[in-house]
């Protein structure tokens, strides 16, 4: 088995009018043993930037909660007393990614934010930083290929919040429901320029 | 850094609480020619004397004003080749926070980290700081900004600031002639006037440099054609 299948995942973001969404499944497993079924993915940079990371798990916790990446973001909020605009964390990410070019993370991050005048961008890169900026959704994890299918068939453009969360949630479930190291709900933010919603899916617990 | 005696730092502290070396390294400013800069409201403007050792020096050759961004220039007074140094060393920077976050690295973020530059050759051993102060024209999101950066790496924003040789005639100058509105080309025209002040001779495209940059955010210097128009208006 893969190293990058050790754990399982499935993260997916998408684009809507003036707002995105970012969703990720719920488990940690450690192969087929399932030993958390409320395993966080996804942080928050800032207001208007989340990233998901996909891949083994204790490379996602060092990436994103503990090391690097909120800690970057937090020196540079104080150094320029502003927030990172998205096309520049997924410079960031990409650059911090090379540096391990032989040795590297095993995770491949997921990042969706609002830019400038909220214009919504999302991004994926593969675990050495070689970055893929889309318009519409981006995917990764274990249950991609099912996460590819499920999003082309359900995405329109210029989804609205309420609508956009339908969609993503419908694609992310019956995704998960087709992988089975992924799964045991999911995890959805909602962000529009002056909110972010929050919610947790339930879905088939196994 | 060479042997055990001169490991310790040349900047100790005085019994007066000064760094000696660093009042030093500023009266070899105040020695250098005389070079200033304007903020207006939709540019930056900075000059400088050109005055060559000999009428033999190819003046043509000779560049003060540099490009540190294509969106940042910088200009200096004291010693020639001190100011060479920190303007590679900026330049490295910048790029450095290009390649990293793919954005051009802001005014203020490029003076904070050549600042630290200066700063610690007053705190290493086995180093002299250096002996220029200087001025930092750009042209970022926050709009126009002039910063002034000393051999102590301390560092200031200014609205209108002159160094070197002639500071205190000039900045009593400046300080009249300046108005918050000012728009680039009258701050061109009241930087040469603000040169004429202290200068030796007859002001001319050969022996003074100006470089601008507005708001299309591209620095450059001024040809030796362009500033005797500037000249034409002034008189």
């Amino acid at each position: 088995m893969s190293i990058f299948q050790y754990n399982g995942s499935a993260v997916v973001a998408m684009v809507g009018k003036n707002c995105f969404a970012i969703a990720s499944d719920r488990r940690l497993g450690v192969q087929l043993q399932t030993i958390a079924t409320d395993f966080q993915r996804i942080s928050k940079i800032h207001d208007h930037l989340f990233i998901g990371l996909s891949g083994l798990a204790t490379d996602v916790q060092t990436l994103e909660g503990y090391q690097r990446l909120v800690f970057r973001h937090k020196l540079y909020q104080l150094r320029e007393e502003r927030d990172m605009k998205p096309e520049t964390f997924a410079s960031l990410v990409s650059a911090i990614l090379y540096e391990k070019r032989f040795g590297p993370y095993l995770c491949q991050p997921v990042i969706a934010g609002l830019g400038e005048d909220d214009k919504p961008f999302i991004c994926t890169m593969d675990s050495i930083g070689a970055k893929e900026l889309a318009k519409d959704f981006v995917v990764s994890g274990t249950a991609s290929e099912s996460l590819y299918g499920a999003s082309e068939a359900m995405y329109k453009p210029d989804m609205e919040a309420d609508e956009l969360f339908e969609t993503i949630s419908q694609a992310l479930l019956s995704s998960v429901d087709r992988d089975c190291l992924s799964g045991w709900g999911g995890h959805v933010y909602v962000v529009t320029p002056n909110e972010i919603k929050e919610r947790i899916l339930k879905g088939r617990m196994d | 850094m060479g042997d055990s005696q001169y490991s310790f730092s040349l900047t100790t502290f005085s019994p007066s609480g000064k760094l000696v070396q660093i009042e030093h390294a500023l009266t070899a400013v105040g020695s250098g020619q005389t070079s200033l800069g304007i903020k207006a409201s939709n540019g930056v403007v900075i000059a400088t004397e050109k005055k060559l050792p000999s009428i033999l020096v190819d003046e043509a050759s000779v560049q003060k004003i540099q490009n540190l961004t294509p969106n940042i220039g910088v200009v200096y007074s004291g010693m020639g080749p001190d100011f060479r140094v920190l303007v590679r060393k900026s330049r490295k920077q910048a790029e450095q926070y290009l390649r990293l976050y793919k954005e051009p690295i802001p005014v203020t973020q490029l003076v904070r980290e050549t600042a630290t530059v200066i700063q610690e050759f007053t705190q290493s051993g086995g180093v002299r700081p250096f002996g220029v102060s200087l001025l930092v024209a750009g042209y970022d999101d926050k709009g126009p900004q002039l910063y002034q950066v000393d051999p102590s790496g301390s560092y200031f924003s200014w609205k209108a600031s002159a160094m070197g040789k002639n500071v205190s005639n000039a900045k009593t100058f400046l300080e009249k002639r300046y108005t918050e509105d000012m728009e680039l080309d009258d701050a061109i025209h009241t930087a040469i006037l603000t040169l004429k002040e202290g200068f030796e001779g007859e002001v001319s495209s050969k022996n003074i440099e100006i470089g601008k940059i507005g708001a299309d955010k591209v620095f450059r210097v001024l040809t030796p054609a362009e500033i005797d128009d500037y000249l034409a208006e002034v008189e």
